[in-house]
């Protein structure tokens, strides 16, 4: 695992571990035989040609479930996609593109979190404050608790509180407001009160290298706090229209953008990504996207491949290390290709794009379980009491004597996420081959 | 003080190596990673180097020289200075800036986690050390000891709510801490004006008096905590104490610096205020030292840096076993860890 070993015991840790599945000596030896240390986020030869992007304006406009809001209030919604423009965006365009229409269209709507002015340490804000003024968009002081606490209050007055929390790693001081007020406003109120203005956005998930305070997924920490809801994005159209939607959803919504897939491949400095180190990103994650107004609907997952063998669900990052694992149960390369069962390579996986966290879309997911029988959930948060111990649980209630296997979870290991054993702690493709196939072989 | 200074020949020794490792390290090898195109993991890791305290050290350098090794320090992730000083070795410090086994946290920390016996990091969550620094303060006094805790936090960080918590129940309680505000104008791109009603951050702790000092100054910054030190040690309680000074470099490695401020204002700074160079100055002055010694004691810091470099680089990368480390206490943790699958279960 690591190039320094060499002691004794090192090499009978190294072979104890090579004495495991038949998939594992697979994972290792794929590891072992590069030259090269694999670059940040693991390799990902299908992520600049994912299928999974909209790159034409055609596949755009005709994005799924996709809800022009073009008209004002009141007015009819025009479904015609004739004339609609679409530009290249990647993720933190298409972020900035859906807050400024959200501040265009809504007087009441402000943006506001550390550094936000300047454009934030992703670029999200970028230009937002000289274009609508420095009352509307804002940086605060560095107070995580009190920025939630502060758009708490702003959108029990009705308005509309878009806030940053810088990396998601640094909610926590804020997850009392959110938990214990955002989340509890209307029913402790009766009703009389709500803050379904509120929106907080916030960076999250891996980039390779961010250590212990700049890789964490704490999705699942928010999935018991009924009255919030939870939203990730895949790409620019999908954080387009669900940003939008969350801005203008009814309830308190945490809004995480994955942020490895902000921006197109390469290292970016600081003010264009990220306080404490370099942001890597892993590909181009670029789409066409419609330059209007749209949303897309918050609490439906959406089913990316079709098939009957398998259901793949996940969401954020790890959808483009399934895209990879698909294929490369499909088309193993050769130095894979004896442990993937000529009799699996044909498999039929149907990949899920969750989406919603809360609420998750059980309906879409349980449909899907009952025509395959099989359930592999990926996530990047730790495996105990993550999101996919909530589903495994769920799917297994509902859909017990469907099940031909066990439902698999691939996840980060229960382990705080070091500087160094980030590659190895974060699920990447080969764990999820591996898990596919052993899943499968079931 | 001439004296004091003289008899301490340690003292510029340690300046002048703590000023090499952060230029020679930040600026000679660090900074050129950084424009390096398509850098690859090891790059990566190189850059990870972040939050250095070039102009800063007066207040690390001041601060361990007035206390004693009873006393406690605790900080943010500014923590290079301190590591080396209460007990680190800067061997220790690159590794761990590197991710290696020899590193002080064995690659597990990274450069913003660093520990020894009588330091306590090194953490990452900006001012959660603060209240942290409390409760050291509340067992220094529990157990009777003649000794301080010294919570270290920035501008920015004085206004996360734990801090003005801390400053409650330290009053509240009379604890022996000194809450030692490092003011160095900005908090990543923020400026103290615009992140803070208040920017005399010594005035902000209600009933607990509060002094500021010259952070660029190494007499300034002993001298106040000896007063500091001997305040508290004194039974009097708490006391607020800011240290002006001035963040030469960005906030990170992946900062250049110069989007929220001027060029000029960098180095004016650097040309008027370098708390190295002024301390060379007076020392020239005074008849402490030559020139030509302060130039050896600069070469020595210098090559040992530069040793230090290579043995970092040379240290081996964390152990796999060790993954699984460190989480519960040996022999209390649960039977087992979960891996990714069965066969990756760690069992204790
Ligand atoms: C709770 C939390 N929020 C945000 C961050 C990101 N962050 C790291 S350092 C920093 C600025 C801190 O400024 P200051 O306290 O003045 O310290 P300085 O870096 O100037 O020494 C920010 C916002 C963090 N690490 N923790
Ligand atoms: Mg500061």
């Amino acid at each position: 695992m690591f190039t320094s070993q060499s002691s004794a015991a090192a090499r009978i840790a190294k072979r104890r571990l090579l004495r495991s599945s038949t998939a594992r000596r697979v994972a290792r030896r794929a590891v072992s035989t590069q030259v090269e240390p694999p670059p940040a986020g693991g390799h990902l030869p299908g992520i600049a040609t994912s299928k999974f992007l909209r790159t034409t304006r055609d596949a755009a406009l005709r994005t799924p479930g996709i809800t022009w809001r073009d008209d004002e209030h009141g007015a009819p919604v025009r479904e015609i996609i004739g004339g609609r423009e679409t530009r290249k965006m990647n993720v933190y365009q298409a972020v900035r593109d859906a807050m400024s229409i959200a501040l265009m269209k809504d007087d009441t709507a402000v943006v506001f979190g550390e550094d936000v002015a300047f454009g934030g340490v992703f670029r999200c804000t970028m230009g937002l404050a000289e274009e609508f003024g420095r009352e509307r968009v804002f940086n605060t002081p560095l107070s995580e608790q009190g920025i939630a606490g502060f758009g708490i209050g702003l959108a029990a007055m009705g308005q509309t509180a878009i806030a940053e929390i810088q990396f998601a790693d640094y909610i926590f001081p804020a997850f009392d407001q959110l938990v214990n007020e955002a989340a509890k406003y209307r029913y402790r109120s009766g009703g009389q009160f709500n803050v379904g203005g509120l929106t907080v956005r916030t960076p999250t998930m891996s980039v390779g290298h961010g250590g212990l305070y700049h890789s964490q997924s704490p999705e699942g920490f928010f999935m018991g706090a009924a009255g919030l809801k939870i939203v990730i994005p895949r790409s620019p159209i999908q954080a387009k229209g669900l940003l939008l939607s969350s801005i203008r959803d009814p309830n308190p919504v945490i809004f995480m953008e994955p942020k490895i897939l902000y921006r197109s491949a390469g290292t970016y400095g600081f003010m264009a990504s990220s306080e404490a180190f370099p942001l890597t990103c892993i590909g181009n994650v670029v789409e066409q996207v419609p330059i209007d107004d749209f949303e897309l609907p918050i609490g439906r997952a959406e089913t990316l491949t079709t098939g009957t063998d398998l259901t793949l669900l996940t969401w954020g990052t790890p959808v483009y290390h399934c895209e990879t694992a698909l294929s490369m149960l499909a088309n193993p390369p050769p130095s894979l290709a004896k442990h993937v069962p000529a009799s699996l390579r044909s498999a039929k996986v149907e990949l899920i794009d969750l989406r919603t966290i809360l609420p998750w879309d059980v309906e879409t997911v349980l449909e899907s379980v009952k025509k395959t029988g099989r359930l592999v959930v990926v996530h990047e948060a730790c495996r105990t009491a993550g999101v996919g111990a909530e589903i495994a649980a769920e799917v297994q209630k509902k859909a017990f004597l469907k099940l031909n296997a066990p439902v698999r979870r691939v996840t980060a290991w229960d382990v705080p996420t070091g500087l160094q054993y980030e590659k190895f702690v974060i699920p990447d493709a080969i764990r999820i081959l591996d898990s596919i196939v052993e899943t499968l072989a079931y | 003080m001439l004296v004091h200074f003289h008899e301490s020949r340690v003292l510029p020794c340690r300046v002048a190596l703590l000023g090499v490792t952060v230029w020679s390290v930040s600026k000679a090898r660090l900074l050129p990673s950084r424009h390096r195109p398509g850098a690859c993991a090891r790059d990566a890791t190189w850059q990870r180097a972040d939050a250095l305290a070039a102009l800063q050290e007066a207040v690390a350098v001041g601060l361990e020289h007035s206390i004693t090794p009873e006393d406690l320090v605790i900080t943010a992730y500014r923590c290079h200075p301190f590591a080396v000083m209460r007990g680190g070795t800067v061997t220790g410090v690159l590794s761990e800036l590197l991710g290696r086994q020899d590193g002080m946290s064995h690659g597990k920390g990274g450069s913003m986690h660093i520990f020894t016996p009588n330091f306590f990091g090194g953490n990452g969550i900006v001012g959660a050390q603060v209240p942290v620094g409390a409760g050291l303060a509340f067992a220094l006094k529990y157990k009777g000891k003649a000794a301080s805790a010294f919570a270290l936090y920035g501008d920015g960080a004085s206004n996360q709510g734990q801090v003005f918590e801390s400053f409650n129940m330290a009053k509240l309680w009379d604890l022996p801490i000194v809450f030692v505000c490092e003011n160095n104008k900005y908090g990543m791109g923020t400026s103290a004006e615009r992140s803070s009603a208040n920017t005399e951050y010594f005035t902000r702790g209600d009933k607990i008096p509060g002094i500021q000092a010259n952070g660029m100054d190494i007499v300034a910054t002993s001298q106040a905590v000896k007063y500091a030190r001997e305040w508290t040690i004194a039974g009097k309680g708490p006391l607020l104490l800011e240290f002006v000074t001035y963040r030469y470099g960005g906030h990170s490695m992946s900062d250049p610096g110069t989007t929220y401020r001027t060029r000029e204002e960098v180095q004016r700074m650097r040309s008027t205020q370098d708390p190295i160079r002024g301390l060379q100055r007076n020392l020239e002055e005074w008849g402490v030292a030559t020139e030509a010694e302060l130039k050896a004691i600069d070469k020595e810091a210098k090559a040992t840096v530069d040793k230090s470099v290579e043995e970092a680089k040379a240290s081996a990368f964390p152990k796999e076993v060790d993954l699984w480390t460190d989480i519960y206490y040996k022999g209390t943790a649960p039977p087992f860890m979960r891996g990714r699958e069965r066969e990756e279960v760690h069992h204790y």
